[in-house]
């Protein structure tokens, strides 16, 4: 009994001591296993598809985001990201007030489209007033008006194989040795089809300014601003996205972030 | 009577001297196991949330941040003075110099504007994606153990035994107080009741605060839980519950861990390592044998 006592005296020493020698050493000795594609890192990161597979369990479809009233709108909506792209494509169309700005809807559909800025707008419309949310932590509410994304999908006829709508921006977010990265991004078609998911073309009663995606960007209310892109040209519906950029499904995400932005 | 049984010694026959009748099973495996995946979770998770907070390292009060107008509650940021980059901490709006740990740390020479330093951090440089994934990862441990941990307390009896408020808990608190205060403390099967009033906080308040105000952030959960913003006091009121909670849970920690080394760090350690907790001989503390029967 004495000899067990003294063993596991030891023990715990030795283990308080290892302990406090991961602490000492600072938090980087965690870093090299956790860059992207790394085996820790690629297991922790199931946790994401959980938390995806739970919340669309729970929330199906049509869960609403909450929406606001007029006096909740108390600010300007805060521009993160690239506020004024330094594209020559952009900057052309945003010359000419983007009247020679298209949407191209493409990829797996049976009727590719290209709308104009008016052929939008013609369509119904649908205001909300939401809360964005930032992936670093801060929330502002604002009026959005725009097409919602399921009629536009509708008159595209979604082919039954396609399992995304990947989102194609005019904005250059990112240089590389191999050129410039234009931002994109992808959403299930749930998102897609939900009923708050708009291409909005307004905001707080105002035509959308440059800063926060003219003539074009998306919302998708259920999830975080980083999965809802600015300066839209081109929406086309995919099967999947490892071929695309890093294969991660979007421009964030390549750097990092979760493709499921709902938490 | 319970008690009595579990008294006895776990070593076979030969070794059930008298002696021994004051080690006891304190502590059941399910207790033992979730301690230490909550001590790990924990760990991580708040390494990896100050890494979060970092990417925007101010707190408000409201559905929104202030960007027009002022909600900020709680800052931590760099500026530069005629002295040189200086960081601070902002409190209420009381501001504090805090250059070298908050808003501004780093090696000599080569410090850099952040909010919480990188030591504190995972990974040690900026990157919130991975931290993100780090956090919620352990968000699910953390949830699961301790709905597993609630379900074995209730069918075990630890629930109904150790952590129940009794009114014998309210008499003697004046005491406890002052036992505390003198460090003298009573190694006894119960928990007295400032004990238990830490680990039912813990337990039944901030964790579960902790995951209300942290599902409250996600925008997904919230058109589940359209209600729980609005009880909560909006978003960024969460936020900052989610952050006063953390600071609440490291505060528990550190008293924690001075409380075992006080009582005994290795009697402590071994009970919830392997369950067995020596007691105070009944000749020199005859209230708690009274309460052990």
């Amino acid at each position: 009994m004495a000899k067990l006592e003294i063993s596991r005296r030891k023990f715990l020493t030795g283990a308080s001591l290892g302990a406090s020698g991961i602490m000492l050493s600072g938090c980087d000795a965690f870093d090299s296993q956790l860059s992207i594609g790394s085996g820790l890192r690629s297991f922790l990161e199931n946790a994401n598809g959980l938390t995806y597979r739970a919340q669309r369990l729970l929330a199906g479809r049509d869960a609403l985001a909450p929406e606001f009233t007029e006096a909740d709108i108390r600010q300007p909506q805060r521009p993160n990201g690239v506020t004024a792209p330094d594209d020559d494509v952009y900057k052309g169309l945003l010359a000419n007030n983007f009247a020679d700005w298209r949407l191209e809807v493409s990829g797996l559909v049976e009727k590719p489209l290209s709308l104009s800025r008016e052929q939008l707008m013609n369509m119904p419309s649908r205001t909300q007033i939401t809360r964005h949310d930032c992936v670093e932590g801060w929330s502002c509410i604002a009026k959005w008006t725009g097409t919602p994304l399921s009629l536009v999908l509708d008159q595209a006829v979604v082919k039954p194989q396609a399992r995304y709508v990947m989102f194609h921006c005019l904005d250059t977010i990112d240089r590389s040795l191999s050129g410039d990265i234009k931002y994109y991004g992808t959403i299930d078609l749930i998102d897609a089809r939900h009923p708050q998911t708009i291409l909005a073309y307004g905001v707080n009663g105002k035509p959308l300014p440059v800063e926060n995606g003219a003539p074009l960007r998306v919302r998708v209310e259920r999830q975080l601003g980083y999965k809802m892109p600015k300066y839209l040209y081109k929406i086309e519906l995919v099967d999947g996205f490892a071929n695309v950029g890093g294969g991660r499904g979007g421009y964030w995400e390549d750097n990092g972030y979760d493709w499921y932005g709902g938490i | 009577m319970e008690s009595v049984a579990r008294s006895q010694p776990t070593a076979g026959a030969d070794t059930a001297a008298p002696k021994d009748e004051t080690l006891i099973y304190r502590q059941s495996r399910w207790t033992r196991l979730t301690h230490w995946i909550w001590a790990i979770s924990l760990f991580f998770m708040l390494l990896s949330g100050l890494q979060i907070f970092n990417a925007r390292p101010q707190l408000y009060i409201g559905k929104q941040s202030g960007f027009d107008y002022n909600n900020t509650v709680f800052a931590i940021g760099a500026e530069n003075t005629d002295a040189g980059a200086r960081g601070y901490t902002e409190i209420f709006g009381h501001r504090f110099d805090t250059t070298g740990v908050l808003g501004w740390s780093g090696p000599a020479g080569q410090e850099t504007a952040r909010g919480f330093p990188s030591w504190a951090t995972i990974p040690s440089y900026y990157d919130l994606g991975t931290a993100r994934v780090i956090h919620f990862f352990f968000a699910w441990i953390l949830t699961t153990t301790l709905i597993v941990w609630l379900v074995a307390s209730a069918v075990n009896g630890h629930l109904r035994r150790d952590l129940a408020p009794r009114l014998d808990d309210l008499k003697r608190l004046p005491q406890d107080i002052i036992d505390h205060a003198k460090l003298k403390f009573h190694h006894t099967r119960e928990y007295n009741t400032l004990q238990k009033m830490a680990y039912g906080g813990v337990l039944f308040v901030l964790l579960p605060l902790m995951i209300i105000t942290g599902l409250a952030m996600s925008p997904s959960m919230n058109s589940v839980l359209p209600f729980l913003n609005d009880l909560l006091g909006g978003r960024q009121t969460a936020r900052t519950i989610h952050f006063t909670v953390m600071v609440l849970l490291v505060a528990f920690f550190v008293v924690h861990i001075l409380m075992i080394l006080a009582a005994g760090p290795i009697n402590e350690l071994r009970s919830i390592i392997t369950g067995w907790y020596r007691t105070d001989p009944p000749a020199q503390d005859d209230n708690s044998t009274e309460r052990s029967e």
